[in-house]
């Protein structure tokens, strides 16, 4: 539909605008205002007003300004050229917006998403003349070294017959590279690009059950409280607890096949050392560079606060398009209050009736709505695809029974609370084992036994038996001291104080330690339960707790997530043997 | 239907529209000024309004529509009339002249001179709102700035293009901090074109008086503009006082290649004047009354920090607030924590056992600080250390819990040396002098004295090399 005016500014008031003189706008539709050409959106129709979130500076915007209605909903381009770039919150590239107006972000821009004069090569993978239907892939591209950009049929097109397609050569995302004929004769012509309203999630055929964890190669994650590929999570934290190192690390090292990264409402330093570091970081896995698979979204907190709302849909749509091609997603929302803030400030500014601090009464459907946008599913095209969302919270004064934290936690099914005292005594990640809790554990006890010979869900179960008891514990200590408990229970305080500094601490910044595989993590755990069940029996026997921690592979234990490399694997296997014998050797000079 | 060209010439009118006389406002609220039957003015526009007996304020559109335009005025609404209030609206958003000629005035928060020199001169006209930075632009920030401050350059450290805020309360020796860091800051292998922006909102009198003196012994003070707005100005003036300075500390930095240290004292003082204006216009109030936008303003003013690549100024940021009731969790202290690059946290405790800066540095952080230390920037072992101390001292305070219940007596020997460090550690690593200023060596030095106090099977995340070369030394 041809750009028209729909209407005129009646009233503005920070970034939402009343629009007087409604022709015939719908309710979503992208609106561009004045002749400055701001960006804006319906969301609402009223007496022949319409309310009009911007998502620019609203600046200079006058009564009576004219607005022009796009004639669809706001959407996001897609096809190939994604990976790679980094987006503001509505698909702008942000590194055209430099080009085009210099360091500082002027108004009224508008750029492709994708580059529409790049040539790709393109690959049919189909022949004229087979009917296809929506979804099903017809042909491919290599965007980036690592990612094979899928071209489907538009869900909009249930069924057809594919009457042309293009051969094997390189095109522009602008050129037509098929013909379908529909059911009622109508020929389409496609390109590779296609668009999708970003509030309207993308069609799929099924869910499936989740069984396979998403790998993070962080241990406190993966063993104890793991999350599972088309899962969601939310990762709550007060500031400076760690919730954008989780996420980067998370970003850097998780197994998904598409990273999309959206900082919303954060901080432009911190996006630009994500746009400075992932280039130069390699993907343990396939040695290539972890941009290649990444698609970034930066709202940073001084910009426009409706795009803010919009980067979160903006990302998932996105997601939902690779997923679509049967890819593994994992999409990290860093902060989801930024979000629901962004929510309450426009509502204020429509003069909604508030509910619970100020936020609007529909904010749990939307948090609900987001989160059910993720899954393990059947795609239209048959492949297996999913989207995991990774959720950061800013609960204000890191009280998590605010409402955004209390709200998501009905929506997601784990859980990954940030402590501060664990951030000030500098222990990261700061999950804490204690408030923490998934409910993946049965989904992908079975993947995870597989990887561990069997013991994972045993172990896990062990392991946080003791950390369970070690609060019992701490709490006598903290009454009558440590020297009044007996050797064996001040061994369980020793163990669990050994399992924090040696297991559940990762240094992200140490090139050995920031990613953990499976089989290091198994191990790990398994040397450690050793070192309990046979430091256990010796103290039994006599043998002072002292004599045992000071054992030199009890030294090497601590280090070993440092020390031990991820090809050298049997080195832990070393150290639980000479751990085993020396104990053995200390507690046979009790026995006797 | 008006068609493009139609609305094309409507915009033109309005620029002959502009500057126009009105006369005659529809209601006085506060600092907040309702006119009626104005041609169509733009959100944002800068007004200038006409006081009954001729004199001029300054003001801004607030909210705009066909019926009534809402103006707050920034130096109040004193004496203004119903009948007899004018109103300029001009047509163009709210600037500010700059120059390099501001360094070593006295202005008040709209940038007009206060310090009886004479009218203040800009070259340049720039949007005192600001535009964000596109994150693809900015550098990331990785020069170390020595303040000769041993907690903050050993545990914070304070990155030039950073902004860190010190989190203070009422009594607290934040201000003799922030002149003690604006005299000796320093990046240290380049003599940067130093300068300094300090703006001070709703301080007192002799709050300013007080830095104004310090730089002036100091002789920096031909470096620094201040910006004024005290506790007996009008509070409007507040909210517009970090954005000129803000405008000014840009222009020095992108434009003549300055680094820019911005001092801004109180932002509490500045919310609280967001808030007031709010609750005059009936909005939505959020967390205690604070409106529902305060992140995104306050987002507005700490985002304007940082670097850009291939300019050579920067802007650091330094802004004070109290804590109302020394709660960390108040909405200001709060969402300030999550738009800045970490925070500096006072205790009122450690000022009471006479400690000087009265830090606290575990929940004090420097989200920086990762990249600009360590070797080439400040000393190899700095990094480990700094982790070692922070775990050593969180440590510490387990104990002294453990000694308030039991007694330091029945302690075990090793927490008897954790007391002990724990002790050194505030009395000698923390607490220092005025006017004492510690070189980077100086500082990481003390700390391995520090760590002295322990065995050094304690020190597990320093590596064997590093415990080789310093420790016991």
């Amino acid at each position: 539909m041809k750009e028209r005016i729909i209407g005129r500014v009646k009233r503005v008031n920070g970034p939402v605008l009343i629009i007087k003189d409604i022709t015939d706008a719908m309710m979503m539709e992208m609106v561009r205002i004045g002749e400055q050409h701001l960006v804006g959106e319906v969301v609402k129709l009223y007496d022949g007003l319409a309310t009009v979130q911007v998502y620019e500076d609203a600046t200079g915007i006058c009564p009576g300004d004219n607005v022009y209605g796009s004639g669809m909903s706001l959407s996001v381009e897609l096809g190939p050229g994604l990976i790679g770039t980094i987006y503001d919150g509505i698909q702008r590239p942000l590194e055209k917006l430099m080009e085009a107006s210099g360091a500082f972000i002027s108004r009224g821009l508008s750029y492709d998403a994708v580059d529409h004069g790049k040539k790709w090569e393109f690959t049919p993978v189909i022949e004229a003349g087979a009917s296809v239907h929506a979804g099903m892939v017809i042909a491919s591209v290599e965007e980036t070294s690592r990612v094979q950009h899928r071209i489907i049929i538009p869900p909009q097109y249930q069924s057809a017959t594919l009457s042309e397609i293009a051969p094997s050569g390189s095109y522009t995302v602008e050129d037509v590279i098929a013909t379908l004929v529909l059911p009622d004769g109508r020929q389409q012509k496609l390109t590779m690009l296609q668009k999708w309203p970003i509030r309207l999630p993308r069609p799929v055929s099924s869910r499936l059950a989740l069984k396979q964890p998403l790998v993070t190669g962080l241990r406190v994650i993966d063993t104890l409280f793991p999350l599972a590929k088309g899962g969601t999570v939310a990762i709550p934290g007060g500031f400076g607890t760690g919730k954008t190192m989780t996420q980067h690390s998370i970003a850097q090292w998780c197994d998904a096949d598409i990273i999309v990264y959206i900082g919303c409402g954060e901080r432009g330093n911190e996006m630009t050392d994500v746009l400075r570091e992932f280039p130069l970081l390699v993907d343990p896995r396939t040695g290539q560079s972890l941009m290649e698979r990444t698609i970034l979204i930066a709202n940073t907190s001084n910009m426009p606060v409706s795009a803010r709302e919009a980067s979160i849909y903006t990302g998932i749509t996105m997601a939902e398009y690779y997923r679509d091609q049967g890819y593994h997603v994992a999409i990290m929302a860093d902060s989801t209050s930024r979000w629901a803030e962004a929510l309450r400030e426009l509502s204020g500014r429509m003069e909604e009736m508030p509910a619970e601090e100020g936020f609007p009464a529909y904010l749990p459907t939307r948090i609900a709505q987001f989160y059910e946008r993720a899954g393990y599913m059947r795609n239209l095209s048959g492949s297996d695809g999913s989207v995991s969302i990774i959720g950061a919270v800013s609960p204000p004064g890191g009280d998590f029974s605010e409402p955004v934290t209390q709200h998501t936690k009905r929506f997601v099914r784990c859980f990954w609370g940030l402590d501060r005292q664990l951030a000030s005594s500098r222990h990261y990640p700061a999950i804490s084992w204690l408030d923490s809790y998934s409910e993946y554990l049965s989904d992908v006890k079975q993947w995870w036994n597989d990887h561990s010979e069997g013991a994972w869900h045993e172990n896990r179960l062990r392991i946080m038996d003791l950390l369970q008891k070690e609060v019992r514990l701490q709490q006598i200590v903290k009454l009558v001291g440590p020297d009044a408990l007996p050797d064996t229970q001040n061994f369980i305080l020793e163990v669990c104080s050994l399992f924090k500094t040696a297991f559940l601490q990762q240094n992200a910044f140490d090139e050995v330690d920031r990613y953990c595989s499976v089989e290091k993590q198994v191990k790990m755990l398994s040397v450690i339960l050793a070192y309990y069940e046979k430091g256990l029996e010796a103290i039994n026997k006599g043998v002072p707790m002292v004599k045992v921690r000071r054992l030199r592979a009890v030294q090497e234990m601590a280090r070993m997530r440092l020390t031990v490399k991820g090809d050298e694997l049997e080195t832990i296997d070393k150290i639980q043997l000479r751990l085993e014998r020396s104990i053995d050797q200390i507690g046979g000079i009790y026995e006797n | 239907m008006k068609t493009k060209t139609e609305s094309l010439m409507a915009q033109s009118d309005r620029k002959l529209l502009s500057g126009r006389e009105y006369r005659g406002a529809s209601r006085i609220d506060g600092p907040l000024v309702y006119m009626r039957n104005t041609h169509p003015v733009g959100f944002g526009e800068l007004v200038e309004v006409v006081t009954p007996d001729g004199a001029r304020r300054s003001g801004q559109v607030l909210d705009t529509s066909d019926e009534v335009v809402v103006v707050q005025v920034f130096e109040g609404t004193d004496s203004l009339t119903l009948p007899g209030t004018g109103m300029r609206f001009m047509g163009e958003p709210l600037t500010l002249p700059v120059s390099e000629q501001m360094l070593g005035r006295v202005m008040d928060g709209l940038g007009k001179s206060r310090d009886g020199s004479g009218a203040v001169h800009g070259f340049a006209e720039r949007d005192v709102n600001g535009v964000p930075i596109n994150p693809t632009a900015r550098e990331y920030p990785r020069d170390f700035i020595q303040t000769g401050i041993s907690v903050i350059d050993g545990m914070t450290t304070l990155i030039q293009g950073q902004k860190l805020p010190i989190f203070s309360g009422n009594g607290l020796d934040h201000n003799q901090l922030a002149a003690q860091i604006a005299r000796q800051a320093k990046v240290r292998g380049s003599e940067g074109d130093f300068c300094i922006v300090f703006a001070a909102m709703g301080v007192k009198h002799d709050v300013a008086r007080f830095f104004t003196n310090s730089f002036e012994e100091t002789g920096v003070l031909d470096n620094v503009a201040l910006f004024l707005s005290l506790a007996d100005d009008p509070s409007i003036e507040r909210t517009i006082t970090p954005k000129t300075a803000l405008t000014l500390a840009e222009y020095l930095a992108f434009d003549k290649g300055k680094q820019v240290l911005v001092i801004m004292t109180d932002m509490t003082n500045y919310c609280e004047s967001l808030r007031e204006i709010g609750t005059m216009r009936g909005e939505i109030p959020s967390r205690k009354g604070y409106p529902g936008y305060l992140y995104s303003n306050l987002a507005e003013i700490y985002e304007r920090s940082g670097k850009i690549s291939g300019r050579a100024g920067s802007i650091t940021q330094l802004p004070i607030l109290s804590m109302p009731n020394d709660d960390i969790s108040h909405p200001v202290p709060d969402l300030t924590g999550y738009i800045t690059e970490g925070q500096i946290v006072f205790e009122r405790g450690m000022q009471a056992r006479g400690i000087y800066p009265p830090i606290n540095c575990l929940p004090s952080l420097s989200r920086l600080m990762k990249d600009g230390i360590g070797e080439g920037m400040t000393r190899d072992d700095h990094p480990h250390l700094a982790n070692q101390l922070f775990a050593s001292y969180s440590h510490v305070k387990d104990v002294q819990n453990l000694a308030s219940v039991i007694g330091e007596e029945e302690l075990t020997t090793l927490d008897q040396q954790y007391l002990e460090f724990g002790n050194f550690f505030e009395k000698r690593f923390v607490n220092q002098g005025f006017d004492e200023d510690r070189s980077i060596e100086q500082t990481l030095d003390l700390g391995w004295e520090a760590l002295g106090k322990l065995p050094s099977e304690e020190l597990q995340r320093l590596s064997d090399e590093e415990i080789a070369e310093h420790y016991g030394r």
